[in-house]
């Protein structure tokens, strides 16, 4: 149940609102091309690729971001090693704490991933970083990317954890937030990715493997929209007033929308569509729509419990 | 450790001089407030990173003709809470406790990411965009080490706050109360008893706590009770993800290959073709 609470606003604004949505992509990417690995055949290698392409410099952007929005930007490194004590500064019950060992863990398993697939794309440029991609092929890489999935999953929805570890009005009265993010956050990147290959014919198979799972990362997101809302109870009313309900607006035209094209696609697409076809133009509408709407779902809960 | 200290705020006192708001301003160099124009005497507005004390002024209506308006003046402070949100959540272990038992936060260690603030149910701390910190209420924190009383008790004029050891100051609360309520103050009550395991500043109120930006004790809950149902609705997720990526993605009658780096590039058997309509997709 709520409570109430007489809580003033951190203000957490367009750097944290970045944040959460890179986090989200390079995190989801990372998830994907793992599973595509793992499940996958030998066509959606361009496609996986792809992913950990994307995972890494999107990641990249998060300390930015993160230490930007600080008052003392140059005390980063003190969500780390404790200042005051010494040694780690580590609370497992403190999401911003986890969050921040998590986006260096997770940073390991993503940059190895991204040398990796450097290589695989141009061995003999990229040479030097023949170890990694060995190291991935093997057996162990196998386990170490999967481990690095975990910690991607984790960088993709924590963010919504931490909003609700807290007493703010709207983050602190539901529990969907987490899992609101983090499928926000496979629907995106599966975008980001759709996009990133969507003039490749290698990857014409995976596109369509991509599409349908981009239809249930949708449809998930859906169901933790409708919990989201239905657990704020009394204080509904301020994510649904004013000005909020244009991005709900983008929300739902970045979810049902995409939805449609990708049961459309699912349907016709036998061949890749021509680029600067209708069809075409249509597989690039739906990702940009997504990615609009993971974009506007983070800002509509950030920016409404602080207003 | 030394003995734990609180203040004891007992607004049937309290005349909203802001005797202690100016001592608190004075004794920790805290800046003066923009000026501006409130619909009231309580010029303050709020606690924040410049005012560590604030004098509420509480105007409700009444039904007696001869007064229509009926004030309670609290002097707000820092709760200093036995189990504080702010402490809890502070990534930085900047907000520590003191060996008064105060909770105070490091000034040289806050990086200021905020989180106490959203912490805070009682809406205490502060952003300083000056030095860039979270700040708050120190319980005199400097003057406790040289056995002084804080700034804001030693001014009150009228013994509204107390300042003592935190047992001897809830027998006192105990016996002002009684004697309240002897007198036919029967809606007087103390706030500060049982919410986040007691709180060190805790106030002797005559209305329900919600009247003064206080939460009630059913409300008075810690940020960590969200970390389980938040954890577990993301593991649920990420398993219904797992599955929609094991449906959508499973191999489709062709054997499983992992790509593995082979001169003159090629991944995993799929030769890459020249991409069509000259994109590259995003660097791949």
């Amino acid at each position: 149940m709520p409570g109430e609470h007489f809580v003033v606003p951190p203000h957490w604004e367009w750097y944290i609102l970045g944040y959460f949505f890179f986090a989200g992509i390079s995190g989801g990417s990372y998830v994907l091309g793992t599973m595509l690995r793992l499940w996958g055949d030998a066509r959606d290698a361009t496609t996986s690729r792809a992913a950990f392409l994307i995972s890494f410099p999107t990641l990249l952007i998060c300390p930015i971001l993160l230490t930007l929005d600080l008052g003392q930007p140059l005390r980063f490194w003190h969500f780390l090693i404790n200042d005051s004590g010494g040694g780690l500064a580590f609370k497992s019950w403190s999401p911003m704490s986890l969050g921040a060992w998590a986006l260096l863990v997770f940073g390991v398993f993503s940059v190895v991933m991204f040398l990796a697939a450097l290589t695989e794309r141009d061995s003999i440029r990229f040479r030097r970083l023949q170890p990694a991609a060995s190291f991935v092929a093997a057996t162990a890489g196998r386990v170490f990317m999967v481990v690095g999935a975990i910690f991607g999953l984790f960088v993709a929805a924590y963010t919504g954890v931490l909003l609700a570890v807290s007493n703010q009005p709207v983050w602190s009265d539901t529990w969907a937030l987490g899992g609101l993010f983090l499928a926000s956050a496979l629907s995106g990147s599966a975008a980001s990715v759709l996009l990133a290959t969507r003039n490749r014919s290698e990857a014409m198979a995976t596109d369509r493997k991509l599409i349908e799972a981009d239809r249930y990362f949708i449809l998930l997101e859906l169901a933790l929209i409708v919990l989201f809302l239905a657990t704020l109870g009394g204080v509904l009313s301020k994510v649904l007033s004013g000005g909020w309900i244009i991005l709900w607006v983008v929300v739902l035209v970045g979810t049902l929308v995409p939805l449609g094209l990708h049961w459309r696609a699912s349907r016709i697409r036998a061949t890749i569509p021509p680029v600067g076809t209708a069809a075409a133009d249509i597989s690039l509408l739906a990702p940009v729509l997504v990615l609009l709407g993971v974009l506007a779902l983070r800002a509509v809960v950030i920016f409404s419990a602080q207003a | 450790m030394a003995q734990a200290v609180g203040f004891f705020t007992d607004t049937t006192l309290c005349i909203g001089c802001k005797a202690c708001e100016v001592a608190c301003k004075e004794w920790n160099q805290l800046p003066n407030n923009p000026l501006e124009f409130r619909d009231s005497y309580d010029n303050t507005g709020q606690l924040d990173h410049a005012n560590w004390r604030h004098v509420r002024f509480i105007e409700s209506t009444t039904t007696s003709p001869d007064k229509p308006i009926a004030w309670s003046m609290m002097s707000d402070v820092c709760k200093h809470c036995a189990n504080a949100s702010c402490l809890e959540v502070c990534p930085t272990d900047a907000i520590i406790r003191t060996e008064f038992d105060t909770v105070f936060i490091q000034q040289d260690v806050c990086n200021g990411c905020r989180d106490c603030i959203s912490a805070c149910p009682y809406g205490v701390i502060g952003f300083n965009s000056t030095s860039g910190t979270a700040q708050k209420c120190t319980f005199c924190y400097d003057r406790l080490q040289n056995n002084l009383k804080p700034a804001c008790a030693t001014a009150c004029p009228t013994q509204s706050i107390k300042f003592g050891p935190l047992d001897e100051l809830r027998q006192t609360a105990a016996t002002r109360l009684a004697t309240l309520k002897a007198q036919g103050v029967s809606q007087a009550q103390i706030y500060g008893d049982k919410e986040y395991g007691g709180l060190h500043a805790f106030f002797l109120i005559t209305e329900k706590p919600e009247a003064y930006a206080l939460p009630s004790a059913q409300s008075a809950v810690l940020p960590s009770r969200n970390n389980f149902p938040g954890y577990l609705t993301a593991t649920i997720t990420a398993i219904l993800a797992g599955l929609a990526g094991l449906i959508a993605f499973r191999r489709r009658g062709e054997a499983p290959t992992t790509p593995s780096p082979s001169p003159g590039a090629g991944t995993g058997g799929s030769s890459p073709s020249p991409a069509r309509g000259g994109g590259q997709g995003g660097g791949t």
